[in-house]
């Protein structure tokens, strides 16, 4: 039902973010989401890429600070107000979401999310019927 | 248990009074030295007899500078002809130091090294190795005559070529070696790297560590590795070498021989003494050495006093653990803080490497200090994990060091590496 998200820390400095990327980014590995967060006093870059493990040890081996963490890609229809609803499923059930992320593709939209609590979550996917994609079909988005 | 019981285990104020009387023919022999006499005419103190300890206070400190600008016999306070040994450490900067010793200098080393072994359970029936370099370096000679005075068979193996000194601690049954922290690893790493198990293959019981700074955690890594407990020791030079403070069985702390020296500790800008169990800066004033007595001899080596008694039953107060050197220290609005406070903290956080860097800069009008630290592999993904952790440390900091520095989370490998003290800090003030 989840997927493996690595998230990097980053500093605030000029470049830090190409230098990551440069070393992430090759044949074998392609990137399929990224967003980066900052604030004053240091950064967080969270990727979903196609080879989670491979990505963690490249970044091991380049000894940067680094985390593997489970993450939801619930996937919508493209009609409005989808997101919402999405949302919604969770809120009813008291959770609150740490981080959210959205692409969309010409044929659905993806909403990248961690709760406070991943195994409430998982129970609020089941009963809401949302359609999760798992790490195995990452790489046919 | 004890070498000398009586001396050990002198009640504090019989201590004293033993400290007093040497003190008085510590005084009187410095005097004989062209260095002391003109110092003492100066400051004339050549009339003065000391009634107490206190006196001693009266006295202006000797440093290192002081001695190289001695060089080489200004602070011999007998003729030449009657010094038997003379060691010289390098100076990186102009002269370097020349320590002498008489016969009876020499003899009263090799006792307090004796004392010391013993002390730490070395016993005439062990096997020594000595892995120091000898020479000039102090830690060879000191602990070869000591360990000889004990009646341990001493092998003076020197530095270096771990290949033989695996054969030696094999094929001799050493049960003892004297090495610094670094090299006990390496040689720990050498028996593993030929498929044997020093816990096992060897007889090796006891290790006595020191002239490297190093922690609480190292030494456990070194007595688990090699399946031996080991004893912290410490010296100088000019204190003769190994064996001024030496850690006993209980590990905690390190007795300062209070019959060989009178030892004070001092706040290293002010020159005052400290509250007891504050650290500061260690002086040393000999007492009972013929050739080259040193009145009040700044160390620059900071510790503190651990207060209390010791369970082992000597009455020679403890110092703890070396925290540094006194030119370390930075004064900030007014305080004094060093470094190993810091590092101390910092290193509490298991989501923290080993790299710091402390900048003092001036912002707007005032001093600040940032810290900046750099994280471990322990990385959460979750911001308020950070900014909380960001938060206790700041919240520790000010505990210890009484101001509340800046904090900073740095990438791993960002900040330089810490060989020397010196690049742990970066003073960017506007000179006032």
């Amino acid at each position: 039902m989840t997927i493996q998200q690595i998230s990097v820390f980053l500093e605030n400095k000029f470049g830090r973010l190409h230098e990551i990327l440069s070393l992430i980014a090759n044949d074998e590995i392609r990137i399929i989401a990224a967003t980066v967060s900052d604030t004053s006093e240091f950064g967080i870059l969270r990727l979903v890429t196609t080879d989670p493990h491979k990505t963690f040890q490249i970044l091991k081996n380049h000894q940067i600070s680094s985390n593997i963490s489970e993450v939801f890609a619930i996937v919508t229809d493209r009609n409005s107000g989808q997101i919402t609803q999405t949302i919604e499923h969770f809120t009813q059930a008291g959770l609150s979401i740490e981080y959210m992320y959205c692409f969309s593709t010409s044929k659905a939209g993806f909403l990248i999310l961690r709760t406070n609590n991943l195994e409430a979550a998982r129970n609020v996917i089941r009963r809401a019927s949302l359609v999760c994609v798992d790490q195995a079909h990452i790489a046919d988005l | 248990m004890y070498w000398e019981k009586e001396i050990e285990t002198m009640a504090r104020p019989a201590l004293r009074d033993l400290q007093l009387e040497r003190l008085g023919e510590t005084i009187a022999q410095a005097k004989k030295s062209t260095y002391y006499s003109k110092l003492f005419q100066e400051k004339q103190l050549d009339k003065l007899t000391v009634q107490s300890l206190e006196d001693l206070k009266k006295f202006p400190f000797t440093t290192k500078d002081d001695l190289r600008s001695h060089y080489p016999f200004g602070f011999a306070a007998i003729p030449l002809q009657q010094c038997v040994r003379l060691h010289s450490s390098s100076g990186t900067t102009g002269n370097p130091t020349v320590v002498l010793h008489s016969q009876a200098d020499l003899d009263a080393w090799a006792n307090q090294v004796a004392r010391c072994m013993y002390m730490v359970g070395l016993r005439s029936t062990d096997v020594f190795q000595n892995t120091s370099g000898y020479g000039m370096f102090t830690g060879g000679l000191g602990f070869q005559y000591g360990a000889e005075r004990l009646g341990a068979l001493t092998i003076p193996a020197a530095a270096g070529n771990t290949k033989r000194q695996m054969k030696f601690i094999l094929d001799f049954d050493v049960t003892c070696i004297h090495a610094i922290p670094s090299y006990a690893v390496r040689l720990a790493e050498g028996f593993y790297e030929s498929g044997l198990d020093p816990k096992k293959d060897t007889k090796l019981t006891t290790l006595m560590i020191g002239a490297e700074p190093h922690s609480e955690e190292q030494r456990k890594r070194i007595e688990s590795l090699l399946g031996v407990k080991a004893y912290n020791c410490f010296g100088m030079s000019e204190m003769n070498g190994p064996g001024v403070a030496f850690e006993c069985p209980e590990q905690n702390g390190l007795h300062i021989w209070e019959d060989y020296v009178i030892a004070e500790i001092v706040n290293p800008v002010t020159l005052e003494p400290v509250a007891d169990g504050e650290i500061g800066e260690l002086v040393l004033t000999t007492l009972q050495r013929e050739a080259m007595p040193l009145i009040r001899y700044r160390t620059r080596d900071l510790t503190r006093f651990i207060p209390g008694t010791c369970s082992c039953g000597r009455t020679h107060r403890k110092i703890d653990r070396f925290k540094g050197r006194s030119d370390d220290m930075i004064i900030l609005k007014g305080v004094n803080i060093f470094p190993i406070q810091i590092e101390k903290i910092l290193m509490q956080f298991k989501e923290l490497g080993n790299n710091y860097l402390i900048t003092l800069e001036t912002v707007g009008a005032n001093d600040d200090m940032l810290i900046e630290v750099e994280l471990s592999d322990l990385f959460t993904d979750d911001y308020s994990v950070l900014q909380r952790l960001t938060k206790q440390i700041t919240h520790q900091l000010k505990d210890e060091i009484l101001l509340t520095p800046k904090v900073k989370l740095v990438e791993k490998n960002s900040l330089p590496q810490g060989e020397g003290k010196a690049v742990r800090v970066k003073d960017l003030r506007n000179n006032t």
